[in-house]
Parts: structure tokens; C-alpha cells; sequence
């Protein structure tokens, strides 16, 4: 009986490995392979080498595309997060009609697919008259990256009590003053977290950018894919690694920040 | 300091009436308290004079100065709540300072000003710690270090104790009073604690559904209630209803079950219009159980015994509670123990004195 636990135990755990792996190898392979000599990636490798960065980093396109990513994402959690955060001051602390139907109508861009939501942010644009511009494709970016903010910040929002908000009003602070000395100080770990999601997002985003990018212009996972269509370069690599670090490092970095800041204040 | 005056305040929500018109003034400098179940209308009346809340209808008025349309960060009040609501991400002198850094105090005068209120909440050594680390108690001081800092015209207390253990909460209870007094703020206190609201009081304003049902010294609410519901809620109570055979100057003759004639001294019924039907109010602690009926048991001198049974008792250590029965009526009888208490099934005597029953109308 023992034994049969255990063999069960064991198959689960090598399942579970080979689910890690499948999920996890590839990434790795493309990030080893960046630090390949060699021309063609592929193993065994050849020797240590950051020749395929700094072919990246002198690579005008490329780094056009990373400047524009950057500014793109950077403005898409600033605007995500500053939209998230009033909508969720409206959505816990007021008594509005019909709050349930706008809470569905805000987080309906996770549930529809994004091909969808693409398409139709392009087409009602398009009826409008209006072109495609930086300005659509940021916000494409901020539809898309809002419910993200919003779920966190909500859940946050409802766990800071209502009378913590009333003792600063009762002290003398105003609504405004309320707010920013306590209510987000309060919220700063969800706002930072829904930044650092809205940013992501926007960093790796290809679906609707494909679709709302004005001719000329590519974010990094455009020009990923626009590279690809022509030739397999361990640029490409390279690349993917860069995109890695930034997508996958930020947030742990943040997350670590967020931490020793809240255990510095014993919150 | 400022007085507090309620004119006809009404609020409702949709179609709930949570506060029925009601008038009340608080004097200058007085610590009153509002006292009812959970329900009563006595944290709405709170927050309407915070300004937390709006009334429907009529006036608010502190200091001489109708408030309705001040919002609450203009009204200078101290709050303080259940659950202390101090700013988790602030010290704590820089909770207490908050109140005065939208008052264009000078920095200097802040420092002063935060370590006088920690000294007289008796937390002087807390300033640079957080909230977190300190315990509810010192939690619920340093709350009230910051309400008072501000020298707010009203104090304004929601069930500031509930959160606290039994024991801290009659500590606290001494310690408030102590420090009401010494500054002298007119103080609005909400609690569904009737021990709390009798030991603070200089008022109780007893609320029931929306209603004022009693205002009134403690002593006068405890010994003379207005109705039932406050005979009721203050303390353990034994209700009879009977019969007001005649209502003279010098007081009320009663005729109740298993005491027979009562004579109710005129001051205990101040309610009590004349004849008709009534009720006898005695408190549980003023039945007192003997093992023998007392020897000269006539109504001239005063003392009136009924034979009882004793059905269930509740020992609490100094006193034990006694549920009695007396033909097809139950009563209760909290009686300090002398040696032992009392057995359950025991047949004992149940004396009563005149002076300590109230009369209410039927």
C-alpha cells in the first residue's frame, strides 16, 4: 500500500518536471543560444560570446523598435494605472447605478479574444475617420492593460478600511488631501504591481499591436517578427534574452522592492 | 468645547427610517452617551454629527453654529472608532501629528504639541514605532492622543472600547473618563455597553429603533426607567404587570402577581398617569433570597416575601444569578454569595423593599 503511495508520488513529481520542462526548455535554449559564437544557432555550442548584443545594439532598427516599446510601455502603465486607480475609487468607494454592468464592461477586454478587440478598436477608428497613429496604438495599449490594474487595485481598495480614510478626513485633511496621504500610500503596492503588469503587457504585446502600429513604426515583438519572416539570426536570440530579462525581471525586481519596503515599515 | 444640538434630525435610507425625528442637547463640556442594541440609530446620530453622514431632515448646531453644510475636515471634531483606524504607514507621532499639520501649526510647536497628547494617553515612549507593533489597547490611545491634539470642540466616540478584552476594556474606561475630564471636551460616546455607559455618563440617551426612549442621569435611567425596552436593556430586570389601583401624591398602590400590594414611592413612577394597567419594575439585585421568611413580614414596615423555587443558578464567583419560580412566573435574583450559594431546587423566601420598584404605565 506504502509503496503504491509512493510510486504514484513519484510519477507525479516526474510529471510535473517534464510540464516544467516542456514549458521553461525552450526559453532556456533561446537564452543559452544567445551567448553562442556561432553564425547558425544551434548545439553543441561553440564558445561564449556577446557578439549577437552587441550586433543588437547596433542594429538601428532594433533599437528604434526597443526606444519605441519602451516609451510605449512606459506611457501605457502611467496612463493604465492613473485610469485604473480612479476607476477603482469610483467603482469601491462611490454608490454608482449600474456598477456591476461597468465593472463587466472594464474587464471585458481580458475576456474577448485579442484579434477581436483589435480589429474592432481599427474599425471604429476607421468609421470615425480617425487614422492609425501612435496615439491609437497607445490606446490599444491602455484598453488592453486596464482590467489588469483594475483587478489589483480593487482588491486592494476594499481590504484599506473606509474609516482610516475618515479619521484623516475628521483630522482635517480634504478629500484630495485624504487621498494622497493616506488612500495611496495605502494602495502603493497594487498600484506599482498594476504598473508593472500594464508595462509588461504593452512589452510584449503582438496581437493588437500588429493591427493598430502605424506603418514605420515597430515595437520589439513586431520586429521579432518581421526579422523571423526574412532570415533566422541568433540576433533574434539575443533579442528574445533581452526581452526575458526585461519582462520576467522587472516585476521579481519590483516585487522584491515592494517587500523589504512594506517590512521596513512593519505594514 | 462646544455644545451639540440636535433639531428634529432625521435620516433615512431609501424607504428605512434609521433615525425617527429626535432633538437632543449636550451640554457645553458634558460626556453623553448614546446607549442601544445594534440597530438603534445610535452610530448614524454619530456620524451625522461628524458629518460622516447627512441628515434627511432637520438641524445640526455645535457651538451656536448650524453644521449641515460644513463638510466633516471643516467641523474640528475627534473622531475615534472600533478599530482605531490609525494610518498603518505613518509612525505614531506622525499619526498623532497629522490632525495639526492641516492646521498651520509651526513645526516646533507640532513636536511639542504630539508629545503632550502621548504623555497624556501615558505612551510617551511609542513615537517612532508603527501601529502594527503596538498592542489594541495602546492602539486605541494613540487614537485618542490623536483626536484630542487637535483640540477638537466635540470628541466624538464609536464604541471605542468593543474592540479591546474585558479586562483592558475597564481599564480604558477609567482612563478615558480621567482624561475627558482633565481637558474638559464635550464628548459624544456610542456603546451598546450598558456598564460602560452608566460608569462614564454624566447623560444616557437610551435609543431603540430610531427612537430616543430616555434621556437622563445614570442613577435616574437605572432606577426610574421611561419604559419597558430601557428597564429592560440597563441591567437585569423583573417586569409584573398588574394593576395601578390608585395613584396619590405620596406614590402608587399596586396590585401585581406573587408580591400582592406594592406601595411604588411617587418619584420611582414619574410616568404613571393613575389607575389602570401597570407594570412593576425590580431590579435582580434588589430580590433578595432567604432561607426563612423574614419575621415581621408586613407591608407597614416596608418588606414584602414570597415564598420560590429556585430552577437554575448561574455562578459568577463574588454573586451568583438565581432564575426563581413563582407559580407560573419566572423571576431572576442576583445575590452577592455568602458562603455558599444557593442550590438549584431549593424552596426559599424572595424579599422585595417598596422603594426599590419602579412603576411603568401597562
Amino acid at each position: 500500500m506504502a509503496q503504491g503511495t509512493n510510486i504514484g508520488w513519484s510519477l507525479i513529481r516526474l510529471y510535473t518536471i517534464l510540464v516544467y520542462l516542456f514549458m521553461f526548455l525552450p526559453v532556456a535554449v533561446v537564452v543559452l543560444l544567445s551567448f553562442n559564437q556561432n553564425q547558425f544557432g544551434a548545439f553543441p555550442m561553440t564558445g561564449f560570446s556577446l557578439r549577437w548584443f552587441e550586433a543588437l545594439w547596433n542594429n538601428d532598427a532594433v533599437m528604434r523598435a526597443f526606444r519605441t516599446s519602451l516609451v510605449l510601455g512606459l506611457m501605457t502603465a502611467v496612463i493604465s494605472t492613473t485610469l485604473g486607480v480612479l476607476a477603482s475609487l469610483a467603482l469601491v468607494r462611490y454608490r454608482i447605478p449600474g456598477k456591476n454592468l461597468i465593472t463587466t464592461v472594464l474587464i471585458a477586454p481580458i475576456l474577448v479574444p485579442e484579434v477581436v478587440l483589435a480589429v474592432a478598436l481599427l474599425l471604429f477608428l476607421n468609421w470615425l475617420g480617425i487614422g492609425k497613429s501612435f496615439a491609437l496604438l497607445l490606446a490599444g495599449h491602455v484598453i488592453f492593460t486596464l482590467p489588469f490594474v483594475i483587478l489589483v487595485v480593487q482588491a486592494r481598495l476594499v481590504s484599506i478600511r473606509r474609516d482610516v480614510e475618515e479619521a484623516a478626513l475628521s483630522l482635517g485633511a480634504s478629500p484630495v488631501q485624504t487621498f494622497f496621504s493616506v488612500t495611496l500610500p495605502l494602495l502603493t503596492p497594487a498600484v506599482a504591481a498594476g504598473g508593472l503588469f500594464a508595462f509588461t503587457i504593452s512589452f510584449d504585446d503582438i496581437t493588437g499591436t500588429l493591427f493598430w502600429k502605424p506603418g514605420g513604426v515597430e515595437t520589439v515583438p513586431t520586429q521579432i517578427f518581421s526579422m523571423l519572416r526574412d532570415s533566422i539570426s541568433p540576433e533574434i536570440n539575443a533579442l528574445g534574452t533581452v526581452m526575458v530579462v526585461m519582462t520576467v525581471g522587472l516585476p521579481l525586481l519590483g516585487a522584491a522592492l515592494a517587500r523589504r519596503l512594506a517590512m521596513k515599515r512593519g505594514v | 468645547m462646544s455644545s451639540v444640538e440636535l433639531k428634529n434630525i432625521v435620516k433615512r435610507f431609501g424607504g428605512f427610517t434609521a433615525v425617527e425625528p429626535t432633538s437632543l442637547t449636550i451640554a457645553e463640556g458634558a460626556f453623553v452617551t448614546l446607549l442601544g442594541p445594534s440597530g438603534c440609530g445610535k452610530t448614524t446620530t454619530l456620524r451625522m454629527i461628524a458629518g460622516l453622514l447627512d441628515p434627511t431632515e432637520g438641524e445640526i448646531v455645535i457651538g451656536g453654529r448650524r453644521v449641515n453644510d460644513v463638510p466633516i475636515h471643516r467641523r474640528n471634531l475627534g473622531l475615534v472608532f472600533q478599530n482605531y483606524a490609525l494610518f498603518p504607514h505613518k509612525s505614531v507621532a506622525e499619526n498623532v501629528a497629522f490632525g495639526l499639520r492641516y492646521r498651520n501649526v509651526p513645526r516646533d510647536e507640532i513636536a511639542r504639541r504630539v508629545c503632550e497628547a502621548l504623555e497624556l494617553v501615558q505612551l510617551p515612549h511609542v513615537a517612532d514605532r508603527y501601529p502594527k507593533a503596538l498592542s489594541g489597547g495602546q492602539q486605541q490611545r494613540i487614537a485618542l492622543a490623536r483626536a484630542i491634539v487637535i483640540e477638537p470642540d466635540v470628541l466624538l466616540l464609536d464604541e471605542p472600547l468593543s474592540a479591546l478584552d474585558a479586562h483592558l476594556r475597564e481599564d480604558m474606561r477609567v482612563e478615558l473618563k480621567r482624561i475627558q475630564q482633565r481637558i474638559g471636551v464635550t464628548t459624544v460616546f456610542v456603546t451598546h455597553d450598558q456598564s460602560e455607559a452608566l460608569a462614564m455618563s454624566d447623560e444616557i440617551v437610551v435609543m431603540s429603533n430610531g427612537r430616543v426612549e430616555q434621556v437622563g442621569a445614570p442613577a435616574d435611567v437605572y432606577n426610574t426607567p421611561a419604559s419597558e425596552f430601557v428597564a429592560r436593556f440597563l441591567g437585569a430586570s423583573n417586569i409584573l404587570e398588574g394593576q395601578c389601583l390608585s395613584r396619590g401624591p405620596e406614590g402608587a398602590e399596586m396590585e401585581v402577581p406573587v408580591f400582592g400590594r406594592v406601595r411604588v414611592p411617587a418619584a420611582r413612577a414619574p410616568h404613571l398617569g393613575g389607575a389602570g394597567a401597570a407594570k412593576l419594575v425590580i431590579r435582580a439585585e434588589k430580590l433578595l433570597l432567604r432561607e426563612a421568611p423574614p419575621t415581621a413580614n408586613s407591608p407597614e414596615n416596608g418588606l414584602i416575601s414570597a415564598p420560590v423555587t429556585i430552577e437554575t443558578v448561574d455562578y459568577q464567583g463574588q454573586a451568583a444569578r438565581y432564575f426563581l419560580r413563582a407559580g407560573d412566573r419566572q423571576l431572576q435574583a442576583i445575590n452577592m454569595i455568602d458562603e455558599r450559594p444557593f442550590a438549584a431546587g431549593a424552596s426559599v423566601h424572595v424579599t422585595i423593599r417598596p422603594q426599590d420598584c419602579a412603576a411603568l404605565p401597562g
